[in-house]
This record gives C-alpha cells, structure tokens and sequence, in this order.
C-alpha cells in the first residue's frame, strides 16, 4: 500500500499547488482588473478610510476638506466643501457612493496618498495608516468668486482665465455651478437637469460658436504663413457673396482698403472671409491645430470633463484639413466650428505668451503630510502656435479693439488690454428656449498688453446682447482683480 | 538523537511566538497601544500546550513529534484571525481549544488500542450517519445558509458532519483492510475496464449513497464532496487500483450533475461558481467579495486587524461569515499572498507527516486509519479554500482549526489524537528489531 500512499500525497500536492495557483491568480495577477470592477466596492470604501488631501486655493482658501465621522473600525471621511458652489467647477466631488468627478477624479491618487508604490509597500511593512496629500492649485479665489458672481447675473457661461506665462488656471468658473456638498442628496436631481446641467462644466465641455473671437486665429495665420502683413490691404464691400450666400458686415459697411488693424478693430467680416479663402483649408486647420484645435487642452481634469473644439460634422465627427468647407465662413467663426471658452482662453494665452500655447494646469504644489511640497508644476509648452513677431503684430491689433473698436468695455484705467470681441447667432437653440433673439457672446483678451499676466475668455450663451457688451465688462472686472491680486 | 518529544517541545516554541506576535499585531492595530495582554494570552496558550506536551510525554512518547505543533500553530493562527474580528467569539473558541484537548486526552486514554475501533465498526458507521440525519430533526436541527448542518440541544449546538467525518474513516479503514484482497482479486474486467466484484462492492455503494443523500436531504455539498473524495483515497490505497477510483468519480458525477439539475439548492450552488457576476448584489455577492478581499491583499496583504469586513456606518457586511466559510479569503487581504501560502503549506505539513505515520505503521488497519484521517483533513481544507478560491463551488465546511467553530475544533483533535495513537505504536515496532515488529503486525 505504500506506493498509493506516495502516489495520493503526490496527488494532494498537485491539489494544494492549484490553491495556491488560485490563490496567487486572484490576490497578485487579477487583482488590479478585479479592483476596477463595479460589483467591488472595497476600493471605494477603503479610500473613505483614508484622509483624503484637502485641495487649496492659491491663496490657501480652502476648497475641500475631509471631515472623520464615526470611531474605531467603522472611522471614515466624509469630503467637505466650505465654500459650496464656488469651486463646484473644476474641483468636481468625491463621494463613496457617487465615485469622483473633474480635480478630485483626475487628482485621485495625490489626494489619498498613493502617489509612490514604494512608500506605500514600506506603509504597509510598516502597519502606517495611509494619508493623502495637500494639493494647492493656482485658482484665484477672488477673481473665482467675482467671475461667478457676474455670470451668475447674465446666465450661463463661462470664465476662463490663465497665466500665460505658465498655463496656470486663474479662473474656472462655469454658470450653472453646483455646491458638492449637496451630490450625496441631491444626485439625481443634479445630474438630470436638463436645462441648468449643473454637473457640466461649460469652461471645459460647454462647446459654442466662437464667432469674431476667431478672427485671432485666421489673422495669426494670415500673419505667420506670410500671406498678409499687417500693412496688407484688402478691399471688404459690405456685402460678398460666398458659396451662394451673401455674407455680410455689420450694418453693411464697406472697407476698402483696410489693413489687418482696421479689419479687427471692426471686426470686418468679408475681410477676414477673403483672408480665409486666400489661405486655404491646410494653413487654417494648421493653424487652429497649434492654438489647440482639434485635440482635448492638455489640462488636468478626466478626459470626460473636456471637450474638443473644431469644425463638427452633422455626425459630431471632427472635419480636418480635406474635408470640405465654406473657408469664408470658418474664417469668421461660423461654419460648423464649435469651441470650448477653455480653448479660446488658450488662443489669447498664445498670443499672450509671444506665440508659445503653454498646456493649462490647475494645479501648482502637492504637499505630503508632514508638510513637505514633494511636487511642483512644471510650466510645459503645447505648442510654438505663431513666431514672436506675429504675436507682437496681433497684439498691435487686438489692442486697437480695446482702445477704438468694438472692446471698449474691456479697457482697464492705466492698463493696456489687448482683446477681440464674439457674437455668434444662435438663434432657436432649444437650450435657451427656442428664442429668434439668442446670441452667444464671447470676449477674449489679456493684460497688460505690454507684459501679460493673464489671459482670459469670456462666454456667455443665450444672450440678445453683444459680446462686448456683456463679456468684455466680465473681462474687465476678472482681469483688474487678478491684476490686483498681484500688487 | 533528539527524542520525538524534545523535538516536539522546541517546536512549540515558535508557536506560542507566533500567537504572542499575531495578538500583539491585533492589539497594536485596535488600540494604538502595546498592552502585556497579548503576553498574557501567548503564556495561557504555551501552558495549554506545555500540559497537553506532558501528557503525551507521558501516554505516547514515540508518537509522532510534528504533528501537535503544527495543529496548534493552525489553531493558534486560528485564534488571533477571530480575536480580530469579535473578541468574544475568540473567547468561545479558545474555550473549544481546551474541551477539544480534554477529549484528545481522554481518546488516547480510552483507546490505547484503538484495534477496538474494528470490533464496532458497524455501530460507529451507523451511530455516524444517524449523527447525520440529525439536523433534518424537528426541534433539533437548524439550517444555515440552506444547508442542514446543525444540531442545538439546548444550550450545546454543533455540527454532526465533522464528527461523522472520523466515524466513516473508521468504518472505511476497517471494512476496506478486510475486503482488500477480495476487491482485487476478484476484479473482472469488462471491456476493458476493472470492475470490482459485486458482492463485496456492497457496503461501498452505501458510501456512495451516502453522500448523495447527504446532497439531497442534507444539503451539504461541501461535506458530501469532503466524504466522497476521502472515500476514494482510501479505496486508492488499499487496492492501488485507479480504474476504481475513475469509476467512483464518474458514479459521483453523474449523480451530482443529476442533482445538480433536479436539486434548486445544489443548482444554485453550481450557478453561481460559474457565474458570479450574474447577480453581484444577491447570490454573488460572497464569492465576489471573497475574491476581491484577495485581490486586495496582494502579495503582503494589509496587516493583522486592517481588514474591512463590515461596510463602515452600518452597511452589512462585506465579506460575509467571515470567521467561518470565507476566513481563507481574510487571511489573504490580512497577511497577503505569503501568509496564505505558509497556512497552505502547514496543511500540506500535516498531510505529510500523517502519510509518514500510514507508510510506518505495519498492519493494514492503523494504515489505511492514518491515510483515511490524514486524507479528510487535507481534502476539507482543500474544499473549503478551493471554494473561497473559486477553484470549485462554495460550500459551508470549516477550514480545519482555524475556522471559528466548536465542532470542527473537537473533532479535529481526537483526529489527532487517533493519528497519534497509531503513530506511537508504529514508530516505537518501527525502532524495535525487525522481527518482534513483524511478528506484533501478524498477531494483530
């Protein structure tokens, strides 16, 4: 009997080895699938355990907390947000039961302390409770507050506004915001309105006609590929027929002989149509590529917070550079093109920056729990969008808007402002009720003009105003506040 | 040479170690602060085991030296996981520790020859399987989880099965040692395939009702598979005729595939094994948070006491019968990959070390005896952490000694106390001249 014996123990090794086949499949090899799955709320429920990071203003308002609730095994966090609906765009929230939206999502592992595998194995080793990180972002609480505030008294829209030099995000403020603090009871009520959309941040997703704010770009390419200087002339009748339909200036004045300053200082359409079909569908997609076009901005929030911008199909397809369309019309920000005010904060920041587009980051330190910064944001360039010399000529330009064109409201005592105005017809757009009279109307711009120190885009939907009647004021006032914020 | 019994005693010492760390884990993880508790629990423990260690000094001194520390390491292991989750539970189980030592003693005091067990057999397999019906009783038998397995008379409730467990292995030993050579002998084959003789297939075919009865009425598909297979090993061993054992797998088979489809609770059991994302929240929801426990505990697992076994602010539990079905998939979130692995290893330990005994001992009976125990213990485990594992369906048996429960606790030691009898008789004919040895394995 003594062989079966051995056999059998053989035979209990090979069933023992398959357990711990099993054992080692489920705890090492699977275990990164198996904590994505939805039925598993074990990573949810242990991050609650951890105190989440609060995440700073830049002047060190508080923007979210984690306040401990209950004792012993059944301690947990719960996120706070003192200043309710101020920071509901970007920072999103973070709740167990609802998981993690825009900052908290994209900041998820800073924020609980799981940025270093290797300190978190010697925690482990080590029976240490893990514990998140501080992150300060460059957010502006004043200029927040006050760009909300103004948007809040004409509807819907958006400020955007960054740091040039850096990408820094000074303001993100989007109208309808939401207080996070309501998501755990008010879920449902939040994520299904329809018209308000108080979970979609419209900085970032909200996609819009730009109108003349896009004259920017269809100059910069004029300027940059060589086809027009700013002494260039083009003659601009108040009325050019484009692809059987007229286009039109505003109240059908003529411009003969207008060079780039006077085409943008009032915003001469049929100038910038001819412009646009003079240089082709390459060099304007081209262009529109380096400003950002066509890709998701380079900033740090989850893919599903930020939209593209560019020229849509019936079909949402992005059309590119062989793709056919009225050239005359996309010069001047109509056609199809749709852009997010992200984007157009972007363009002004790169002709801000001497033609180099930096990527836009909201966040500037992450801070340990000692109190050590063990991360600082690192300024990146997307792209050299135009040379130096043309942002100068732009700047030249964009500044006449300011002083004497359609900006004036924009202008700032004893500041320079460069800036273009946008008013784009949306008439019967079913969001704002279906109305003949409806305009999205837009600013963007930067200050000083001489050494910029933020750029910003301002857009508002729904409107029967102009652009630089209702934006460039909300302009003027975000750009004097973080201009003030900087004495 | 060190004697068996010194070996022994040093080995106890790593094991008191262990339970004074684990607790002091415990402690240092639940109250932020190092008590002289855990010290204090560590030296109750070594003295428990200081006494039952003089004891066998005394009584079997041959016997197998391993085989008592590592049941005490399973055990003390055991005791800390509980501590951890409810300290009163603990406190019960510690207690069983004690009342599964005295009985150890008093199995080894009363079956000093344990060739008595022979004489009875029928009794035991019969007192055995009435244990088994118990828990269909009205008044007395309880169901957990669908599943009979408990018997409360008064304030004493426990589970038959795992006392049943060592009747059956008695009953199989002995009627498989007399039947041996007939079942090989009179082995026809018929196309091709061993068949074994009728006649004396009998009783076995009995066993095999058995444990589809005990699919069907009792409702224990764990203990079922757990009898089934430590059936087969014996009937491996004594007729070293495998063809027996593939048609004993396919007799088990067909009639769990027939119950499985007639039967809704061994159904369901079966269902949800092979597709436990079907119904996450409901009949999945154990399996599926036994593997994500895993998953979490990676290679190191997350420290004694770190384990979420309840959903924080009252929300039920996540990883339901912690301390009992699903201890194994704790053990893994708690001390990881390595630690699971060195408890399966003490398993396989234990196993070998209760073969060794079955290849020592000279005469038929205490062989398969040591086989058929040793073979119950290991497949339980097997069954309990394959099905925490998902390697096979879940059923409800106890992870031997370390899963929280009186019943397994007690049966498992006088197991112990049965394999250790026939250890220091085979080890001491083992070291005694040749001839005196066999002419003892002959006379009995």
């Amino acid at each position: 009997m003594n062989r079966q014996i051995v056999k059998l123990f053989g035979f209990i090794v090979v069933l023992f080895g398959v357990l711990i086949g099993f054992t080692s499949w489920w705890s090492v090899f699977e275990a990164d699938a198996l904590k994505e799955k939805n039925a598993n709320k074990r990573p949810l429920l242990e991050q609650q355990q951890i105190p989440r990071g609060r995440i700073l203003a830049a002047d060190g308002t508080v923007i979210a907390k984690s306040m401990p609730k209950g004792r012993g095994a059944g301690k947990r966090y719960v996120r706070r947000y003192p200043e309710g609906s101020l920071f509901g765009h970007p920072i999103g929230y973070s709740f167990v039961k609802y998981g993690d939206s825009e900052f908290e999502q994209f900041h998820n592992e800073e924020l609980i302390g799981e940025d270093s595998e290797f300190k978190s194995i010697v925690d482990e080793l080590l029976g240490e409770r893990q514990e998140g990180n501080d992150i300060v972002t460059s957010i502006d609480t004043e200029a927040q507050r006050l760009a909300l505030a103004e948007l809040e008294e004409q509807g819907f829209g958006a400020v955007v506004a960054l740091d040039p030099r850096t990408g820094a995000v000074q303001v993100m403020a989007s109208n309808a915001s939401f207080d996070p603090n309501r998501v755990p009871d008010e879920f449902s009520k939040l994520s299904t309105d329809e018209i308000e959309r108080p979970l979609y941040d419209r900085a970032t997703q909200g996609q819009y006609p730009p109108g003349s704010t896009f004259k920017v770009v269809t100059a910069a390419a004029g300027l940059d590929s060589g086809a027009i200087t700013p002494e260039t002339t083009i003659d601009a009748p108040g009325t050019l027929e484009v692809e059987g339909t007229p286009l039109q200036n505003d109240f059908n004045q003529d411009f003969f002989g207008a060079g780039l300053d006077t085409a943008l200082t009032n915003s001469v359409n049929t100038w910038f149509g001819q412009l646009g079909e003079q240089l082709g569908n390459d060099t304007l997609f081209e262009y529109m590529e380096r400003f950002g076009f066509n890709a998701r901005p380079a900033i740090d929030l989850p893919e599903e917070a930020i939209s593209k911008s560019g020229v849509f199909a019936e079909n949402d397809e992005l059309l590119h550079a062989d793709d056919p369309v009225d050239l005359a019309r996309l010069a001047i920000g109509q056609e199809r093109l749709l852009a997010t005010p992200l984007q157009m904060a972007q363009v002004a920041a790169a002709v801000a920056n001497g033609g180099e587009l930096m990527k836009p980051q909201i966040w500037k330190r992450v801070i340990d729990p000692d109190g050590r910064t063990v991360e600082t944001m690192d300024p990146s360039v997307y792209s050299e969008a135009v040379s130096e010399e043309t942002a100068a000529q732009l700047t030249t330009a964009m500044e006449g808007v300011v002083t004497e064109g359609t900006g004036t409201n924009a202008q700032i005592p004893g500041v320079s402002v460069a800036g273009k105005t946008g008013t784009a017809e949306t008439p019967g757009n079913l969001a704002c009720g279906g109305g003949a009279e409806e305009n999205q109307a837009w600013f963007i711009g930067f200050a000083p003009a001489d050494n910029p120190q933020t750029a910003i885009a301002v857009s508002i939907e729904c409107t029967p105003e102009f652009g630089g009647d209702v934006a460039a004021p909300i302009f003027r006032d975000v750009a004097e506040a973080i201009l003030n914020g900087r004495e | 040479m060190t004697s068996a019994r010194n070996r022994e005693l040093l080995a106890l010492v790593p094991v008191a170690v262990l339970l004074t760390a684990g607790f002091a884990g415990v402690f240092s993880q639940e109250n932020e602060q190092l008590g002289n508790l855990s010290l204090i629990y560590g030296a109750y423990f070594l003295a428990i085991c200081l006494a039952t260690h003089i004891y066998l000094r005394i009584r079997l001194p041959d016997a197998d030296p391993y085989l008592f520390p590592l049941l005490a390491a399973l055990t003390a292991f055991g005791l800390v996981m509980i501590y951890r989750i409810d300290e009163t539970l603990a406190r019960d189980q510690a207690n069983w520790f004690v009342l599964g030592l005295v009985l150890f003693a008093l199995t080894i005091h009363f079956l000093r020859d344990y060739e008595l067990l022979e004489r009875y057999r029928y009794t035991i397999a019969i007192g055995g399987l009435l244990l088994l019906l118990a828990p269909r009783l009205p008044g007395i038998g309880q169901q957990v989880n669908g599943a009979y397995l408990g018997v409360k008379v008064g304030p004493i409730a426990f589970q038959p099965a795992e006392f049943t467990k060592i009747a059956i292995i008695v009953f199989l030993a002995s009627y498989l040692r007399e039947h041996r050579e007939v079942l090989i002998v009179g082995a026809r084959r018929v196309l091709g395939v061993t068949l074994p003789p009728l006649k004396h297939f009998g009783p076995l075919l009995v066993v095999w009702g058995a444990s589809m009865f005990m699919l069907v009425f009792i409702r224990d598909l764990g203990s079922s598979l757990m009898f089934f297979a430590a059936f087969l090993a014996l009937l491996y061993v004594a007729t070293g005729r495998f063809s027996f054992v593939v048609i004993g797998m396919l007799m088990f088979l067909v009639g769990a595939w027939f119950f499985a489809s007639t039967v809704p609770h061994v159904h369901d059991r079966i269902e949800i094994w092979l597709h436990p994302y079907s119904d996450p929240q409901n009949t999945g929801y154990q399996i599926l948070n036994s593997i994500f426990a895993q998953a979490d505990g990676g290679l190191f697992g997350k420290g004694f006491g770190q384990a979420l076994i309840n959903v924080p602010g009252g929300g039920g539990p996540l990883l339901p019968a912690a301390q009992t079905d699903m201890i194994y998939a704790l053990i893994v979130n708690e001390v990881g990959l390595f630690g699971a692995v060195g408890v399966v290893l003490v398993y396989l330990l234990v196993t070998a070390r209760g073969f060794k005994i079955a290849l020592l001992a000279s005469d038929g009976f205490s062989k398969l005896l040591a086989v058929g125990l040793t073979s119950v213990f290991a497949i339980q485990a097997f069954v309990i952490i394959g099905g925490v594992t998902r390697v096979i369906p879940l059923t409800g048996v106890t992870l031997p000694l370390i899963s929280y429960g009186g019943s397994s606790i007690v049966a498992n030691f006088v197991l112990l106390a049965l394999l250790l009898l026939v250890s220091d008789r085979a080890r001491r004919e083992a070291a005694e001249p040749a001839g005196r040895a066999a002419a003892l394995g002959t006379a009995s």
